[in-house]
């Protein structure tokens, strides 16, 4: 199978990889760069697990052609932390029992990255909004809601 | 079975491309294909990445709005001229989705999606081909219809343009069927309406019955009645995971009279 050469930036760090034709991100991300962080759920766009940032906004990797990133930044949760040091959404999450099995959370604290970096003072219903694709089986959204009011700039955690 | 990536910098170069092989798919965000690929569908060889600026471009051209085929729904929501799609866009998939499903994507995407497809379709857009050629939707969208390559998107904004779209999970969700109506009302009296429905066949299909109810009528109680009995008429639903055909018949007349109800 023909492989093509492409570059994109991983959680602001130079990545140059081969990909098979058809790939797509997901699997470049986790087999090719070893980033395990964006979840395989289904492969079909509907659970919202692989989701990662491209240039800053919310997308499905499990659906986007990886060719199409070249050239482009691709960000993760993997880049949310500074080592051992959460960010403050992560921590919100910890904070509020947001994840039981956690295998939505990366895709959640995505989701949850990109409302908050444009809008970060959202209301109740935006952050429904924002988590929208994203499914939770266990925890059950109450708690990830909360986590993300918590986060958010204002931080005191708002129910209603 | 390898697949074949093709990136063309030009419209001309995509067109012959497609044309040339049945197992060519035209990649818009890929929120569809993609799914295909991932399951390995033997129907799918090649992938054509058209690259052409035009599919991206948003442009007013006299009374119409020409969108390029590769404009996502987040852009559609963001531009300040397209205000009268924007509600409809809002509704497909979740935030994920939006970031890069496109509006030419969303002609082909088998129902019960294509609720943006079923809101051109009841404004009177238009395509253009990657050849050029102009085509009403009507015509992209008859049976046994020629399959084409969509660059650009001409339709004209209205004021008298009503969208509903009935699905069982809020504030996502897959349509049940969604409802588009443009319904002019020059003195009071309804003027060549447009009734579309989609997810009631395998395209978005008009309401043919129901418009002809309507057409010179006043949008009043009685004239509501007759079109929303006439609802179903002509059209051909499918049983799918989220519905079944014999539901979708009964709730059509429903919704199409609330939607009438909350236009007149
Ligand atoms: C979780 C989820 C929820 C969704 N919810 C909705 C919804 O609520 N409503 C809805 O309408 N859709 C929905 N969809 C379906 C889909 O996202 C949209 O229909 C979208 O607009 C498709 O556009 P795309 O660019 O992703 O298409 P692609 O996957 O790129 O293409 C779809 C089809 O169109 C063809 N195609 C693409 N561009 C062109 C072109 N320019 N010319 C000719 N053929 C072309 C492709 O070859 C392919 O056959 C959903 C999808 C997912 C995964
Ligand atoms: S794995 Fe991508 S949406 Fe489920
Ligand atoms: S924590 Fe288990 S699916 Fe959300």
């Amino acid at each position: 199978m023909a492989k093509t050469p492409i570059r994109f930036s991983h959680n602001r760090e130079e990545k140059a990889v081969f990909v098979d034709e058809g790939a797509n991100l997901l699997d470049v991300l986790r087999r090719s760069i070893g980033d395990l962080t964006p979840k395989y759920g289904c492969g079909q766009g509907t659970c919202g697990a692989c989701t990662v940032l491209v240039d800053g906004a919310p997308q499905l990797s499990c659906l986007t052609l990886a060719e199409t990133v070249d050239g482009r930044a691709v960000d993760t949760v993997a880049g949310l932390s500074d080592g051992a040091r959460l960010s403050a959404l992560q921590r919100a999450f910890m904070d509020n029992f947001a994840a039981q099995c956690g295998y939505c959370t990366d895709g959640m604290l995505m989701s949850a990255t990109a409302l908050l970096k444009h809008n970060p003072r959202p209301t109740r219903e935006e952050v429904v909004e924002a988590i929208s694709g994203n499914l939770c089986r266990c925890t059950g959204y109450e708690a990830i809601i909360n986590a993300i009011l918590d986060a958010s700039q204002g931080g005191a955690r708002r129910t209603g | 079975m390898p697949i074949e990536v093709r990136t063309h910098a030009t419209l001309a170069e995509t067109a012959r491309a497609f044309a040339a092989s049945r197992g060519a798919h035209i990649l818009g965000g890929g929120t569809v294909l993609m799914r295909a690929v991932n399951a390995a569908d033997p129907s799918v060889a090649t992938i054509l990445r058209p690259a052409d600026p035009v599919l991206r471009q948003i442009r007013t051209e006299g009374r119409e709005i020409a969108i390029g085929a590769g404009v996502t729904m987040a852009e559609i929501i963001a531009h300040r001229e397209l205000g009268f799609l924007a509600p409809v866009a809002r509704l497909v998939g979740g935030p994920q989705v939006r970031t890069t499903a496109t509006i030419g994507g969303n002609l082909f995407a088998a129902a019960p999606y294509g609720d943006v497809a079923g809101a051109l379709l009841a404004l009177g857009a238009s395509v253009v081909t990657g050849e050029g050629r102009r085509m009403p939707l009507d015509d992209l969208f008859r049976p046994h219809a020629p399959r084409a390559f969509v660059a650009t998107i001409l339709v004209a904004p209205s004021r008298d343009f009503h969208f509903v779209k009935v699905s069982r999970v809020r504030p996502k969700g897959v349509s049940v069927m969604s409802i588009a109506a443009n319904l002019p009302r020059p003195g009071g009296r309804l003027q060549d309406p447009r009734i579309v429905f989609n997810g009631m066949g395998a395209r978005p299909m008009r309401a043919v019955a129901a418009e002809r109810a309507l057409s010179g009528q006043p949008l009043d109680a009685a004239t509501i009645a007759r079109a929303a009995s006439l609802a179903a008429e002509g059209l051909a639903p499918e049983d799918d995971a989220i519905a079944s055909a014999w539901y979708r018949r009964e709730v059509a007349p429903v919704h199409l009279r609330r939607l009438l109800e909350g236009a007149a």
